[in-house]
């Protein structure tokens, strides 16, 4: 809980709260306009390419040209389209990328135990807009909205490619949230906490859940993330060769500017949950001696925006390095492979904290459950390769050779 | 006005509202949408009795899985088009829909007015909790310690429900067909021969259905064994696609 809300409610604290909300609204949108920006460049850079250099320095401005541009075009509605929805379905993917911003701490000072607690205008509060018991949780919820807005403006849109691409996309997005989710637990077993502050507090120290969760649930989450974000490799929802533009081929104007925002900010929000969960948010080395604002806001959010970078440098990579998955490939890997690994896992990080708690020998606790995960592997193995029909092999190969049979 | 009556409007409205939506909408795809938003007012009446783990869940499970599938199978299905209930071939079933739901709205009425504040579920709210202690530590511990038998048989349900839906929808046992290996028209005897018993009468009967809707009982099971050349055709169709 936020202390700022646990006393009286007067005027400041309201006024406070709305100088948080508008600040980091203002900050994410600047981030996203960044963040398109850098990721023409950086692709065009990793191409052999100059990328956009006409609007302002460096082409930085590329993006709000674009922006207006999109905004003074026609709003085409197609007329086959359900006009309720195709209108509504735009804000379906645009407010849940905002509102998971709202519950990620991005300053306040961590180091030594601290809970990140600062004074802002007198009174004591946390660099975030809100703190819900819910926390983490909160995020998979709205993870799980975004998934309306592509999946409505699909079947609003009245015309088949968009209608394919959203049931794409809406299968992708639910079978990814079960790996995300999983890997999630993992970490919310060492935190003990669902709360996005107490995630971070837990962390500091160089107690990173990266490492303390020994980096599989940290690379599980960052591909789960990937899917759930729809971008290269995981982008079949828009896969332009098979789907012209997917989701949003009927959408034109402002409507359309919206989805690309949400689609980049969701890339930006993702990348600050992926900092908060694993690499403590915004913690990291603070001298004792440094004056309180260097403590609590200038050191923060230099580390926060620091490691949030490095996210989205390494999206951008994905983007201009792997080409995209298959289809059944990309279902492959989420039910097969993602999900029995966030699992197994879960259950060996399980027997370790039981084995803390009840004072058992840890390298026995992890050698049984190792063990059991083991035979949980080669079960499944078993049974992915009889459910293939590769012993039908022999069968298809008589008929084959015999013709008629 | 307090804030919490506020809240309670609100969502209230939202509730009942989606509620209605559900029912009157005539295009399935409103009607699941309407859904959605009754889910969301309950989360919300969760978050004002501070059950923030339900919430979240009722967010997570209800908004965004269960009627994910339920879209998701409409519009794999096309049933997308606003229906002509007037011609609805089972008359009998609105019928009985109607009555039901009206001795369902009666009946939960009454035991309302009967039973006051008892059913509002009041009592529990005002049990003494410890507000130090996260909810989800108090659910837990009771699904992991009070409830846990009930908890593992639910467990044990969804799970026999998973297995029945993959035996359920994994029914053909030979080999597929390629047709274009079978250029001389033999496809579908080998197919047959390759799966016995396959060709139990199945989706043959849709062409009777608006005449069987005219006694009002709409029962499918009374016509197969449809002549031989429908059989045919709809096996062919089955190879093909």
């Amino acid at each position: 809980m936020d202390p700022l809300l646990s006393g009286e409610i007067g005027l400041t604290e309201v006024l406070i709260v709305l100088l948080k909300v508008v600040v980091s609204f203002a900050a994410l949108m600047v981030g996203v306009m960044l963040m398109v920006w850098f990721e023409r460049k950086l692709v065009a850079d990793m191409q052999n390419r100059i990328g956009p250099n006409r609007a302002g320095p460096f082409g930085l401005l590329q993006t709000l040209a674009d922006g207006i541009k999109l905004f003074f075009k026609e709003d085409l509605q197609p007329e086959r389209s359900d006009p309720f929805v195709f209108k509504l379905a735009p804000y379906l993917s645009l407010v849940p990328a905002f509102l998971v911003f709202t519950v990620i701490p991005i300053a306040g000072n961590f180091s030594d135990g601290n809970d990140g607690v600062v004074t802002l205008l007198g009174h004591e509060t946390l660099m975030q807009v809100a703190n819900p018991q819910m926390g983490i949780l909160f995020v998979l919820a709205m993870s799980s909205v975004a998934v309306y807005g592509v999946m409505l403006a699909g079947w609003s849109s009245g015309s088949k490619y968009p209608l394919l691409g959203s049931v794409r996309a809406s299968a992708q997005m639910v079978s990814y949230e079960a790996a995300l989710g999983l890997s999630v637990a993992s970490v919310l077993l060492l935190a003990g906490t669902l709360t996005t502050n107490g995630i971070v507090a837990e962390q500091s120290g160089w107690r990173w859940n990266l490492w303390m969760t020994l980096l599989v649930p940290f690379v599980v989450f960052v591909i789960a993330a990937t899917a759930e974000l729809n971008r290269p490799p995981f982008d079949l929802v828009e896969a332009e060769q098979e789907l012209v533009g997917g989701f949003h081929t009927e959408y034109s104007s402002i409507r359309f500017a919206l989805f690309f925002l949400a689609e980049f900010m969701n890339t930006v929000t993702m990348s600050a949950v992926i900092v908060t969960l694993f690499l403590g948010g915004p913690e990291g080395p603070i001298p004792s001696g440094a004056p309180g604002w260097v403590q609590d806001y200038l050191l923060p959010l230099t580390y926060f925006f620091g490691k949030l970078f490095i996210f989205l440098f390494v999206f951008v990579w994905f983007r201009a390095t792997l080409p995209r998955f298959r289809y059944d490939q990309l279902m492959d890997l989420g039910w097969k492979f993602l999900i029995p690994l966030a699992l197994g896992w879960f259950l060996i990080l399980t027997s370790l904290k039981v084995a803390e708690d009840q004072g058992w020998n840890p390298v026995v606790a992890v050698a049984v459950t190792a063990a059991v995960v083991v035979v949980g592997a080669v079960l499944l193995r078993s049974s992915i390769r009889a459910a293939s029909g590769d012993d039908l092999d022999d069968v298809t190969a008589d008929v084959a050779a015999g013709g008629e049979s | 006005m307090r804030v919490e009556v506020f809240t309670f409007l609100v969502a209230g409205a939202i509730c009942v509202g989606g509620a209605l939506g559900v029912v009157l909408f005539r295009n399935p795809v409103h009607n699941a949408l309407s859904l959605v938003a009754t889910l969301f007012g309950v989360a919300v009446l969760f978050i004002a009795q501070e059950a923030y783990f339900l919430a979240a869940i009722q967010v997570i499970v209800y908004a965004g899985a269960i009627v994910i599938l339920f879209l998701f199978v409409i519009m794999l299905l096309g049933v997308d088009q606003a229906e002509a209930i007037e011609r609805d071939p089972f008359r009998l079933r609105r019928t009985i829909t109607v009555l039901g739901g009206a001795v369902l709205l009666a009946g939960s009425v009454a035991i309302l007015l009967a039973a006051g504040q008892r059913t509002t579920g009041r009592e529990a709210a005002t049990a003494p909790l410890d507000p130090a202690v996260p909810d989800v530590e108090r659910l837990g511990r009771a699904i992991f310690t009070d409830y846990v038998f009930a908890f593992e048989i639910t467990a044990l349900l969804l799970t026999v429900a998973v297995v029945g839906a993959v035996v359920l929808t994994r029914r053909s046992t030979g080999t597929p067909i390629d047709l274009e290996e079978f250029p001389d028209g033999s496809a579908y005897d080998v197919w047959v021969s390759d799966h016995p018993g396959a060709l139990v009468d199945e989706d043959t009967a849709d062409a009777d259905a608006d005449a069987d809707g005219e006694d009002g009982s709409g029962d499918d099971a009374t016509d197969t064994g449809d002549a031989d050349g429908q059989d045919d055709e709809s096996a062919d169709s089955e190879v093909t696609s």
